[in-house]
């Protein structure tokens, strides 16, 4: 019910919304929990296991039973805590793992079968028959049990991704955070202040406690407004940081658009990585409930909650209240209730001769022990210690103590250490690097300790990074005294829950212990204790002190499990922001792009790049067709294709030659300006690295080029031998990839084509094969190169890459006048494997020049990188050597990937004889052709052999030959 | 007689203007530089009497006018707004770059945030003033960041990523503009 003359709700701003498809009404300021519990809804989820009735237990992010659906369709969200959703006008919230509705739920049986489903108990129960597991009973648990779901459609909702660097982060904003972020503002440092809440103050939003003589939410506005004026302080609202990683980066995610409509444009959530020198922990503290029989009905919650739901929401969850604790905390929600006009059933506190100092019944040295009331807490049954009497209330308020926030102090393995006078974890100083708790995450507990402890922790992170914080005038809170004795299990006939949103009960834990999974990180998995969205934030502390129990060893021996991040749930739409769709990676395009896509040609990935696979003509119904065509081109005519993607290394230098001389295995020292040699590069293991031209421009001028593959691993290779290997060489080298847009023209009529584009016609003796210099195209200073990969009198030139677009359009259009035309990669792949020409399909990182037949191609004159590595035993006998392969009948198949075996006997690894790489039918052969690696290949040549593919389960007969299909004598290049 | 035309690198692509903030190409002229060994001296006159511009130092742009030369990398400097002039190759390797990059600014009061969206660095006016100039990652891509001014940056990419650099800032705009209106709201 809502409560006259309470909380910080805007009574004259209403806000409809639906639950479970029923309207209700709050106001702006109120959360989707403390709305329903105004509208009297206690009951709003199911329980993950049993399908128990649950209402909310919390008021913060800790909150492991209210969880609904926010929103429906594409983008609706699951499991999002009804404690931390903002109520907004027209919000749709749809309860979870509940069918047909949360009053009448079938699964409910589950809770009768609780016996049988009891901690391991399908390590027990599910072991036959064996096939069963994974087609029976896993699918029937997991449809039962469980939380909400995606929607199945592609998500439409925007998430964002952002870097921000400060001085130092502050997480929190309550009472320790805001001093802290004054402080250090003042100290003129570069403060982040985050806090998960819309609204700064932490738990003095939700106390009647008094700060400086006014009211502490009132004392936090006076701070918020104070900082957000100091232009170095960067307040982040709605901000969970989830994470502490290594170099004091924090991971921390905003909700921007979770408390009503989107704009367009506008992300749900941002993703920050926050850098930071270093961070302040004042992340408070979380209280803990006790364990006791049927602790979980609708109804019960944790004390400080039910103070949240009246003092910062004007809400309570029911009109008899009692309140339950083992420590002095507890009763400041009996007399908040009362001060607000609640008559307080009783004060139950499990102390022995406690004052209370509250107009109401008293039971001290009593516990609760039980509870009735199935859809919503009716009863609740105290054992004063001389007997067992009910009391009939609809709310109870528990307090089992409060637990420090370590958990990002633990995520970089740290443990944290046992306060006895708090009986619960602080923080391990130092556990992460530059992260220094203060406030009640540091275990500080009255309001005045914390504003000294942030102070304190303020003026020396501020001296640390060589500022001075301002003397601290901390003002007089109202003095609090935390007194606790430890309470773990109150017992009662029934099962006691520790961990809500798993349906771990104590007797669960005392059955790990018994079954000794006594380890605490065993019993969590025996159990799935601390799993799920609230990974244990309610629940941690009091299950492992209750295995502590039943294993007979104290807490501090007992230890904790692995506090890991994210502190609560981070969608993983919001980790891969912005790399959805076209974010996902960077497109390469060629310039020719737009003119291949208008002719129709499938692109094909290259690595980054967009290539076009073949550019299909109007009748042709596969791509073979088209294929031939274009192979006949270049045989026949004269073909175009865009090798813009090729690497291209401009290299400059004095020292250029010996550089070129020591990274390739062939001499490059040697070769005449304005001359073109192929090269192999090596890497110092000796296998083959990369292969490709190498022009030399001028004396102390060279321009490599290198496969698409390799263009970046072969620029990092130079770097590395020039920077460590040589650095007492004077070369220089940039990459020249993206400034030029070079272009294939091969065929017979190739010269003839370029002499109607070039403004000096060229003839042989001008460039004849393997020469390049420069050229003047259509009026534009560009280069040309004569080289072949397709074993055809051939030429690539190059123009700066701004007029790539319009010379390919030129080059294509004289081509088709000629009656050849344009060429994928396809043609490319088949007119290379005719010519025996290799690329990354063979040199794939485990064959060595030898393998491909350039042992020769390795100078012995010179040293160079993997010369030595190369001429390892093993390396250079009774190798898999590269061959070519033919069927034997003219319709046999080849097929890449195919392993090669001895015509007799079975095909099975250990009689392996090879495999083929490359596969390609040759319109000028008439057949399939292949390249392949064979054992001792090339003193086979004409054996015939066995390919088999397994995976296809194809079978031909094969006959081994030279990788050359065609013109073997180069005659053609030279044309 | 052909002709070749010339298209830009982000040609139709850009400029675009959403909220705050504004992006346009830029096109001139842009050649690497790389001292040989001993000629850093040597290269930073000739600089100086050739374009009247001093050697950058290692994460610094300088300018004269309209042309500027930025720090590029390990013993690269980029010269840009000007072709470089011949004399300067006897103390460096010079290269011709001017269509390897798709050079663009980005202004407005909303470049930083549109920026922190995209590169890692830290974008404090002190981390980087005006003048600075970083070798970093810009989404998914190695680029190069420069401020050029309050509220003005310049960003490059290899030329064939154009497309993925104007969608990927297109896309920080839009969330930049939203969030923007959200607050107004």
């Amino acid at each position: 019910m809502r409560v006259d003359g309470k909380g910080r709700i805007d009574r004259s701003a209403t806000r409809s919304f639906t639950f479970a498809g029923k309207s209700y009404q709050g106001f702006a300021g109120d959360t989707l929990a403390s709305a329903l519990l105004a509208n009297d809804v206690r009951l709003m989820a199911r329980s993950f296991k049993y399908h128990r009735p649950r209402g909310v237990l919390t008021a913060g992010s800790e909150e492991p039973n209210a969880l609904v659906t926010i929103g429906s369709g594409a983008g609706q969200e699951p499991n999002v805590r009804a404690t931390m959703q903002e109520l907004f006008d027209g919000l749709e919230a749809r309860p979870q793992n509940a069918w047909p509705s949360l009053e009448w739920d079938v699964l409910e049986v589950n809770d009768l079968l609780s016996p049988f489903l009891s901690a391991g108990f399908y390590y027990k129960t599910f072991m036959w028959p064996k096939a069963f597991w994974e087609k029976v009973y896993e699918p029937f648990i997991r449809n039962a049990a469980g939380l909400g779901a995606l929607s199945g459609q592609n998500d439409t909702d925007k998430y964002d991704k952002a870097f921000a660097h400060c001085d130092v982060l502050v997480i929190g904003a309550g009472p320790a955070g805001l001093t802290a972020a004054r402080m250090l503002g003042m100290a003129g440092l570069d403060v982040i202040l985050a806090d998960e809440s819309w609204e700064l103050g932490g738990r003095l939003l939700s106390e009647t406690e008094e700060v400086g003589g006014q009211p502490g939410a009132d004392w936090a506005a006076g701070m918020a407004a104070e900082l957000a004026s100091m232009p170095n302080v960067r307040v982040m609202t709605r901000t969970t940081v989830t994470g502490a990683y290594d170099g004091g980066v924090f991971g921390a995610l905003e909700k921007v658009g979770h408390h009503g409509p989107v704009p367009e444009g506008a992300p749900r959530e941002t993703f920050w990585r926050i850098y930071t020198q270093r961070a302040v922990l004042a992340a408070g503290a979380l209280e803990r409930p006790i364990a006791f029989a049927n602790n979980d009905r609708p109804g019960v919650m944790t004390a400080g909650a039910v103070r949240s739901y009246l003092n910062r929401f004007g809400a309570v969850p029911g009109r008899k209240i009692a309140v339950f604790g083992n420590n002095d905390d507890a009763h400041r929600t009996a007399m908040d209730l009362q001060d607000a006009g609640f008559e307080v059933a009783a004060v139950i506190d499990s102390r022995d001769g406690v004052s209370v100092p509250v107009d109401a019944k008293v039971f001290a040295g009593a516990r609760v022990v039980g509870t009735k009331g199935r859809l919503g807490l009716r009863e609740i049954m105290i054992d004063t210690g001389r007997g067992v009497r009910p009391l009939q209330v609809n709310c109870l308020a528990v307090s089992g103590g409060w637990n420090p926030s370590v958990h990002l102090t633990c995520h970089m393995n740290g443990r944290p250490v046992w306060e006895q006078s708090i009986a619960s974890f602080v923080p391990t100083p130092g556990a992460v690097p530059g992260l220094v708790a203060c406030g009640s995450a540091a275990g500080v507990m009255s309001t005045a300790d914390v504003l000294a402890s942030a102070a304190r922790v303020a003026a020396d992170v501020a001296s640390d990074l060589g500022q001075t914080a301002p003397e601290a005038e901390l003002p007089d809170p109202e003095g609090q005294v935390y007194a606790i004795e430890p309470l773990w299990d109150a017992g009662g006939k029934g099962r006691a829950w520790l961990d809500f949103q798993n349906d771990v009960t104590t007797k669960d834990v005392r059955q790990a212990a018994k079954e000794n999974y006594a380890s605490v990180e065993h019993m969590k998995r025996y159990t799935t204790q601390g799993m799920a969205t609230d990974q244990g934030k309610n629940s941690n502390v009091a299950a492992l002190a209750i295995l502590a129990d039943a294993t007979g060893r104290g807490i501090p021996e007992t230890g904790t499990t692995t506090f890991r991040p994210p502190y609560s749930p981070v969608a993983l739409a919001a980790l891969g922001a912005g790399a959805k769709g076209k974010g996902f990676a960077p497109e390469r395009m060629t310039t020719s792009h737009a003119a291949t896509v208008a002719r129709n040609a499938p692109m094909i990935e290259a690595g980054l790049w967009y290539r076009p696979s073949y550019f299909p003509l109007a009748g042709e119904t596969t791509w073979r067709e088209s294929c031939d065509r274009e192979v006949g081109y270049v045989r026949h005519s004269v073909g175009v294709c865009d090798v813009s993607t090729l690497g291209k290394i401009d290299i400059q230098g004095p020292d250029a030659a010996a550089f070129l001389d020591f990274v390739y295995t062939n001499t490059f020292s040697t070769l005449k300006v304005g001359k073109v040699r192929y090269g192999l590069m090596l890497r110092e293991d000796g296998h083959v690295m990369d292969d490709g031209t190498c022009a030399r421009w001028g004396d102390t001028h060279y321009v490599m080029t290198t496969t698409t593959a390799a263009a970046g691993q072969v620029m990092k290779h130079l770097d590395y031998v020039h920077q460590c290997l040589r650095p007492e060489l004077d070369v220089s080298f940039i990459s020249a990839t993206e400034q030029w847009a070079q272009f294939a023209v091969a065929g017979p009529r190739s010269r003839e084509l370029l002499n109607a584009l070039l403004d000096q016609p060229i003839d042989n003796d001008s460039f004849p094969y393997m020469g390049c210099g420069p050229v003047s195209v259509a009026g534009v200073a560009g280069r040309l190169f004569r080289i072949s990969f397709s074993g055809e009198h051939a030429y690539e030139v190059a123009v700066p890459a701004r007029y790539g677009d319009s010379l390919f359009r030129m080059l294509v259009a004289q081509a088709e006048a000629l009656g050849g035309g344009a060429y994928g990669m396809e043609a490319l792949n088949v007119l290379r494997i005719e010519k025996g020409f290799i690329t990354h399909a063979e040199i794939h990182g485990r064959t060595t020049a030898f393998d491909i037949g350039m042992a020769r191609m390795v100078s012995a004159k010179k040293d160079c990188i993997g010369q030595t590595m190369a001429a390892r035993p093993g390396l250079v006998e009774d190798r898999e050597e590269l061959v070519g392969l033919r069927p034997a009948r003219p319709t046999g198949k080849l097929l890449a990937g195919a392993h090669i075996y001895p015509l007799d006997g079975d095909a099975v690894r250990e009689r392996d004889q090879g495999y083929v790489t490359s596969v390609a039918f040759s319109p000028t052969v008439g057949t399939d052709i292949a390249l392949g690696f064979v054992r001792n290949g090339r003193n086979r040549i004409g054996e015939r052999l066995r390919m088999k593919d397994h995976l296809r389960g194809e079978e031909t007969l094969v006959e081994l030959c030279d990788p050359v299909f065609v013109d073997p004598e180069g005659g053609r290049l030279r044309g | 007689m052909v002709k070749l035309i010339a298209k830009s690198a982000a040609d139709g692509l850009l400029p675009i203007e959403i909220g705050q903030v504004r992006v346009e190409e830029i096109v001139a002229p842009m050649a690497s530089l790389s001292a040989y060994a001993g000629k850093v001296d040597a290269l930073s006159q000739s600089l100086k009497s050739t374009h009247g511009l001093a050697l950058p130092e290692v994460g610094q742009t300088t300018n004269a006018g309209d042309v500027s030369c930025q720090w590029f990398g390990l013993n690269h400097v980029m010269l840009m707004g000007e072709e470089p002039d011949a004399a300067l190759s006897e103390a460096a390797a010079v290269t011709d770059q001017s269509d390897a990059w798709c050079r663009v600014r980005i202004t407005g009061a909303g470049a930083r945030d549109v920026l922190a969206r995209l590169v890692p660095v830290d974008l404090r006016d002190d981390a980087v003033p005006v003048g600075k100039a970083i070798r970093t990652d810009v989404q998914h891509m190695s680029g190069a960041l420069a401020r050029v001014g309050e509220d003005a940056w310049e960003v490059m990419v290899f030329r064939s990523m154009a497309g993925t650099l104007v969608h990927d800032l297109k896309t920080a705009m839009e969330t930049v503009a939203g969030i923007a209106e959200m607050r107004d709201a």
